[in-house]
């Protein structure tokens, strides 16, 4: 798509169909020929690794639905029987259910990545907010299907998140009533979130084809975070990370399969083994690991801010925390892409990333407990972790455009991989 | 990916084919699991067999019972439909064969080779044309007559004419035990 | 390479980190009661399988003792006798027991609708079928395609037959409590004396493991309750591993199977990723990187 097309129909039937529907050519020109900043390191394979769990997530999910059965009375029932008694059943329900943690572990690896390397930089604006409209629609996806197995935490998961909706002024009741289709969360609720969770996936199929699209426009950002110049700053895709995205993507499927086949559950909670009981709430409702960090900034607002309620401002902090990645691109005033040249930036992403780990671990515990036996609460220490998480976008990115030194930038990507040594090999074309 | 730059050749595309060779490999055993998922699920298959008490079933009388989602006939017959029966000159039958599953392929049609017992004739009650269900005590044959397309079925539910291809199909039968020898496994 | 290495490292901290924080409120919801006590299961780990005799001792304490209030609603009586269940093989009883120290072959079947012990446990069990062809439900003797019969009709039944409590039901509960096998474990074994100023109400019992300490179910377990078939002694402790074991195997019934295949398919992982390696180091050879 950069560039002209190298494609060369060696058939008549590739001809015929060339002068057709090129669909070949724009194969060839994205994953074969397509020049690739030679200097790529593993943290760029996630985006293949994504496609692989994209594939897997929505594979097991459409198997699943030919056994699952989307009625409160028989949805805990029809899961038991996927994993007791349909061939395979409990394989491919296995491998639904971790594989939503290793989608979201890799999506998340994938972000963090982007940040540190300024990826979501001019040129690649669209190609970022695209990605976080995928990341929006995975969660969603991810929170309908959480829903589906309908055990205690399904149940008390779809009422915690259907009721944030209840906290919006005037039209919140009627919101909340709408989404349930009555007046708690029961059938209709159940039918209707069973047919977006199926639907859902093919409109993130479509939004990673535009995100591919909008990636294959400028090309690959790099470690170096320098644009590229000339050919020898690049390598055809395949072999080079065709074969280096293979590798990394089986490491990641050998950590899945361990979890798939080794520790099924471990991912999950005990709760959910219960059939939902509308009258009984469990004793510690916690949402899946991957929505922890926004549960914990959700629930550290406890104060009014003004005219708005600690209730709404909760949510309109954990949407916040969401909404803010979309402007990001212009948050973000330094020139340079990457952090590798930023040395005051790069220290405070390393504390941004730990910040995200600490929430979702206070999302994990009780807000009135104490962390690690101080006298700081969960409940504190997420208000702190909360402040700093809108501080990095608000403040420190914006400010530090300013009045950070960027370290010196080597002149090509093709210095940067090679230093001073004269290059001895180029690659076969 | 051809020999550009000479060096051990063989070694370097080993291990080209061995890599591409286990990615086919493994695509292929991955993919059992989502085709195997499709066959009956094991509650499905253990209702693939039932226990029927034949015991209550009067001369003359014919119940129907539900086998893998079907109907399959259980009737005694008088003593007039099974000399009709025993009469019956295979040779001139549309279909010579006795379609059951307890006996080889090639068993003749006889009333002998049909029926479970002397009076107890049990077999799948889909016509063998396009699977409607035939009625009982009707047609020109004494036996089933289907109303879908008009196939006479005799009383050893032998198709003697119409469109049907074949005689009605005898499911594996056995008797549960010696003790009680009405009660009958289906499948 | 050095990178790779490192890069993995992070990876699997952060997989690890994961399970961590998912596994921290699991403790944290427990309040006061006590860890469960870690117990060597034979069914742990990636070797762990089910041992049939034990299984089936299990089965026996759960249908002379727990099966008298609690339900096992995902169990079909074939169930017992598929795969590694209890019953799909057992010692032959036609074979004479004075052998000269040889264990005569016990006997298996593929198909637990042949299955003579399935179908002598589901016959003992009456099913209420219907409706018949006067329109009235009746009884039958079970089949093993019919799903272990619940003690009670309904909840209400269940609660007004136990001073209020609920008995959960059994075919998942090993999955659904943190802490799994060792706390239910844990629990049939940990009725005491209340501690000091602790008063229990009536019809609760003192259990250390159970959440709050008070639970309704009297203790199940005494020594000798149940008089095993293969002469192992009844001890609590020991109906208390072996129904525990036979509980797991009916939340999971496939937990061998599940371990077999993972072996399998880390193996064929690791080789491929080994041969990926190889190939994406000579492809990367021909350039400066």
């Amino acid at each position: 798509m950069s560039g002209p097309s190298t494609y060369e129909p060696q058939t008549g039937i590739e001809r015929w169909l060339d002068s057709r529907l090129p669909i070949a050519r724009l194969m060839w020109d994205s994953f074969v020929d397509f020049p690739t900043p030679r200097n790529l390191n593993y943290w760029w394979t996630f985006g293949g690794i994504l496609a692989i769990f994209l594939m897997i997530q929505i594979i097991t999910g459409v198997v699943l639905a030919m056994h699952y059965t989307a009625d409160v009375n028989m949805a805990f029932d029809s899961v038991q029987r996927i994993r007791r008694d349909v061939p395979f059943g409990w394989l491919i329900q296995s491998m639904h259910a971790n594989g939503a943690s290793f989608f979201f572990l890799a999506v998340y690896i994938h972000i963090f990545r982007g940040m540190y390397y300024g990826s979501y930089k001019a040129p690649r604006e669209v190609l970022w907010i695209l990605g976080v409209v995928i990341y929006l629609l995975m969660m969603a996806t991810g929170f309908l299907g959480y829903v589906l197995p309908w055990g205690q935490m399904s149940y008390w998961g779809a009422m915690v998140i259907t009721n944030l909706f209840g906290a919006l002024p005037v039209v919140g009741e009627g919101i909340r009533e709408w989404l349930w289709g009555g007046f708690s969360v029961g059938n209709a609720t159940l039918t209707r979130f069973y047919a977006l969770h199926f639907l859902l996936p093919f409109v993130i199929a479509g939004v990673v084809i535009l995100h591919i699209w909008a990636l294959h426009v400028p090309g690959n950002n790099n470690p170096t975070g320098l644009t590229v110049k000339t050919k020898k700053d690049t390598l055809p895709f395949h072999p080079y990370y065709t074969v280096k995205d293979g590798f990394a993507i089986v490491v990641f499927l050998m950590i899945y399969a361990a979890f798939v086949f080794y520790m099924p559950d471990a991912l999950g909670h005990a709760d959910n083994y219960i059939e939902a009981n509308p009258l009984v709430t469990p004793s510690h409702i916690v949402p899946e690991w991957y929505y922890l960090p926004f549960y914990a900034i959700l629930r550290a607002i406890t104060f009014d801010i003004g005219p708005i309620s600690a209730q709404l401002g909760g949510v309109l902090a954990m949407f916040g925390a969401i909404a803010i990645l979309f402007v990001l691109p212009w948050l973000d005033t330094s020139p340079v892409r990457s952090m590798r040249y930023r040395p005051v930036a790069r220290w405070f992403f390393l504390i941004f990333m730990i910040v995200c780990l600490c929430l979702g671990w206070c999302g994990a515990n009780n807000p009135d407990d104490h962390v690690l036996g101080t006298p700081l609460k969960f409940v504190n220490f997420a208000q702190i972790l909360t402040l700093y998480y809108f501080a990095y976008f608000l403040v420190i990115l914006p400010v530090l455009g300013f009045t950070e030194r960027p370290k010196e930038r080597p002149a090509s990507i093709e210095a940067a991989v090679l230093g001073n040594k004269p290059a001895t090999a180029q690659p076969a074309e | 990916m051809t020999d550009q730059h000479g060096q051990e050749p063989t070694r370097r595309d080993f291990i080209y084919i061995a890599a591409g060779g286990a990615a086919a490999v493994g695509g292929a055993l991955t993919l059992w699991p989502f085709i195997d998922q499709m066959n009956p699920a094991a509650d499905t298959l253990a209702l693939a067999s039932i226990r029927v008490d034949t015991s209550p079933v009067e001369t003359g009388q014919q119940i129907t019972v539900m086998w893998r989602g079907g109907p399959v006939f259980i009737r005694r017959r008088t003593q007039t439909e099974i000399e009709e029966s025993l009469a019956v000159d295979i040779s001139a039958l549309p279909d010579g064969l006795a379609r059951n599953e307890n006996l080889s392929d090639d068993a003749p049609a006889t009333d002998e080779n049909r029926r479970f017992t002397e009076d107890l004739l049990i077999m799948k009650g889909n016509c063998t044309h396009l699977g409607c269900v035939p009625l009982g005590e009707a047609g020109d044959y004494d036996g089933w007559y289907c109303p879908c397309h008009g196939s006479h079925y005799d009383t050893a539910g032998r198709i003697r004419r119409g469109p049907a291809p074949e005689n009605l199909p005898v499911p594996p039968l056995r008797v549960a035990d010696e003790a009680n020898p009405a009660i009958v496994v289906i499948g | 390479m050095k990178t790779l290495i490192r890069n993995l490292a992070i990876l699997a901290g952060t997989v690890i980190g994961a399970a961590f924080l998912t596994a921290a409120p699991a403790a944290a919801a427990e309040g006061e009661a006590h860890e469960p006590e870690n117990h060597a299961w034979t069914f742990e780990g990636p070797f762990g399988t089910f041992e049939r005799t034990q299984l089936q001792r299990g089965f026996q304490v759960f249908q002379e003792v727990c099966a008298s209030c609690h339900a096992l609603e995902h169990i079909t009586f074939r169930n017992l006798g598929e795969g590694t269940g209890p019953f799909t093989c057992f010692p032959d009883p036609n074979a004479s027991h004075e052998d000269d120290g040889h264990h005569a072959e016990p006997l298996c079947y593929d198909n637990p609708n042949d299955n003579p012990v399935i179908l002598q446990i589901a016959s003992a069990y009456m099913i209420e079928d219907g409706p018949d062809d006067a329109g009235d439900m009746f009884e039958r003797a079970g089949t093993p395609a019919d799903n272990w019969p619940s003690p009670f009709a309904n909840e209400q039944q269940a609660r007004a037959s136990n001073g209020g409590a609920y008995p959960p039901d059994l075919s998942l509960i090993v999955k659904a409590r943190a802490g799994g096998a060792d706390y239910v474990r844990s629990l049939l074994l940990g009725y005491h004396e209340a501690p000091e100023g602790m008063t229990v109400r009536p019809g609760l019992h003192y259990n250390e493991y159970f959440p709050g300490g008070q639970i309704a179910m009297a203790p199940p377990l005494s020594d000798g309750i149940v008089t095993y078939a293969d002469d192992t002694e009844a001890t609590t402790e020991q109906m208390a591993e072996d129904v525990v074991t036979f509980l797991a195997w009916a939340s999971d019934p496939h937990l061998v199977e599940r371990n077999r295949t993972g072996l399998m398919v880390l193996i064929y992982l690791f080789v491929f990723a080994v041969l990926l390696w190889f190939a994406y180091k000579q492809v990367w050879s021909r350039v400066e990187h």
